[in-house]
């Protein structure tokens, strides 16, 4: 064997190492992000678990605006039915599935502020608890959202920097989306200075 | 001469850079209450509680956390600032590490008297036991009637103990936390401390330091630091919370994970 066949082979072993060890890196990454997406995925499950308990002590009160409440059972019908799963978080489906959970916040946040108006339902006991539960929800669901997208960009930055991208691109690892901002709450009041 | 001017900008700026930086820092931390040390589970920024009350409230507090290693924690503040009292209280729980870091039951009451404000966020761990709905009863049925007639310590005696009461028998101490294998554990360190000062008081005695002998610390001004209060210079154990003058072991580094409740008064 000559030498240049012997330092060839050396250097391809060296090559082989290298790349399953930042392949083995992005499948451990990757499993972060799974592990994280079902966190988010639990947190929202449980904002839609509790709509079922609050319509029911809405539809309670005599008289509650009928058409702020079949908006909530609407859009949680059609949040639940977007299911995503781990292995296809890609931008476009985040897109999607993003836009359905916000149209159920916002249906929910308006119903809530609806029913501020109805005093004998802020009376009473189960709906103080259900309000303070659903923002407890949203409270979560904004922290799993954090984090997902914490975990999220230290997968993306992984496998989008060259070498590593190259490996990727062998190992069938691709960019996930992030969640974002949600259109109207991070958008500050816009004031006009009269004209 | 030229090479001094050169080295004047180059600290300028380096000073510059670096109040930019704890600039940037008080904004952000807003307020945000340092981790008490000693680590304190009742922190009172305002004095609205008499000492004797706060120190009582804490004794409390702090049985529980040894006997349970459930770490519920008060802050009691002026205001929160710019943040949402949610976010503050976050914050808090999560700078602090409130709980311990792999059963994360810690709780953060957080109380600011001038807004009237109560928060209260549980770390995951409570969740289960302190839910959303029980913490939101808890501030409307104890703290706010007893707040609104000033009956602060009563409001936050109260409070507590119906948290206890919901959360006992959810966490256990770790046996290694226990009474006897930990004072066991410190007793060695003491002793291998008081050889270390026995040593060095020996040869210090030889540089011409007459009496001293014994391990008293306090008077010799030496290289040895200790750090963490752990023994408060010269106090051999026996403190009245156990590990020999220890804090309740410290906040743990629980984690949070948004529950809890708010409310005012």
């Amino acid at each position: 064997m000559s030498k240049g066949l012997l330092i060839g082979l050396g250097v391809a072993a060296l090559l082989l190492f290298w790349g399953i060890g930042v392949r083995n890196g992005m499948a451990t990454e990757n499993q972060e992000v799974e592990a994280s997406w079902a966190k988010v995925q639990t947190a929202y499950q449980r904002r839609a678990d509790l709509i079922p308990n609050l319509v029911k002590t809405v539809q309670g009160v005599a008289n509650f605006e009928k058409s702020t409440l079949t908006d909530v059972i609407n859009a949680r019908a059609s949040a639940s039915q977007i299911k995503l799963d781990a292995k296809d978080l890609t931008p476009e489906n985040m897109q999607k599935y993003q836009a359905a959970q916000s149209q159920l916040s916002g249906s929910l946040s308006r119903l809530m502020v609806v029913a501020e108006s109805y005093p004998q339902l802020k009376a009473t006991e189960s709906f103080s608890e259900l309000q303070s539960q659903l923002e407890g929800t949203e409270n979560r669901i904004k922290e799993e959202r954090d984090r997902f997208n914490d975990t999220v960009k230290g997968y993306n930055n992984k496998i989008v920097t060259f070498p590593n991208s190259l490996i990727a691109g062998f190992s069938g690892f691709t960019t996930k989306g992030y969640f974002e901002a949600d259109a109207g709450a991070s958008k500050a009041p816009s004031v006009d200075f009269g004209k | 001469m030229k090479m001094f001017k050169k080295f004047s900008i180059y600290v300028i700026g380096l000073l510059f850079s670096f109040s930019l930086l704890s600039f940037q820092f008080t904004l952000n931390a807003q307020a945000i209450p340092e981790k008490p040390n000693p680590q304190r589970l009742v922190n009172d920024y305002v004095s609205i509680l008499s000492s004797s009350e706060r120190e009582s409230l804490e004794q409390k507090l702090r049985g529980y956390a040894d006997s349970t290693s459930t770490q519920l924690t008060i802050v009691i503040v002026k205001n929160t600032g710019e943040s949402d009292p949610y976010d503050f209280a976050m914050k808090i729980a999560k700078d602090w590490g409130v709980g311990q870091k792999d059963k994360n039951n810690g709780l953060v009451l957080l109380w600011a008297t001038e807004t009237r404000k109560i928060r209260i966020v549980t770390g995951r761990g409570m969740e289960a036991t302190i839910t959303d709905a029980i913490a939101k009863r808890i501030i409307n049925k104890t703290l706010s009637p007893n707040f609104k007639a000033g009956l602060w310590y009563q409001g936050l005696d109260e409070a507590t103990t119906e948290m206890m009461k919901r959360a006992s028998g959810e966490f256990k101490a770790d046996e290694k936390d226990d009474g006897g294998g930990g004072l066991g554990f410190f007793f060695i360190i003491f002793i291998l401390v008081a050889i270390v000062l026995f040593i060095i008081s020996k040869i210090n005695k030889r540089g011409g330091r007459g009496g001293g002998g014994g391990f008293n610390s306090g008077g010799w001004g030496g290289p040895i630091i200790f750090t963490g209060g752990g023994f408060g210079g010269g106090h051999s154990g026996g403190g009245s919370s156990g590990g020999g003058g220890f804090d309740f072991g410290g906040f743990g580094g629980g984690d949070f994970g948004g529950g809890g409740a708010g409310g005012d008064y």
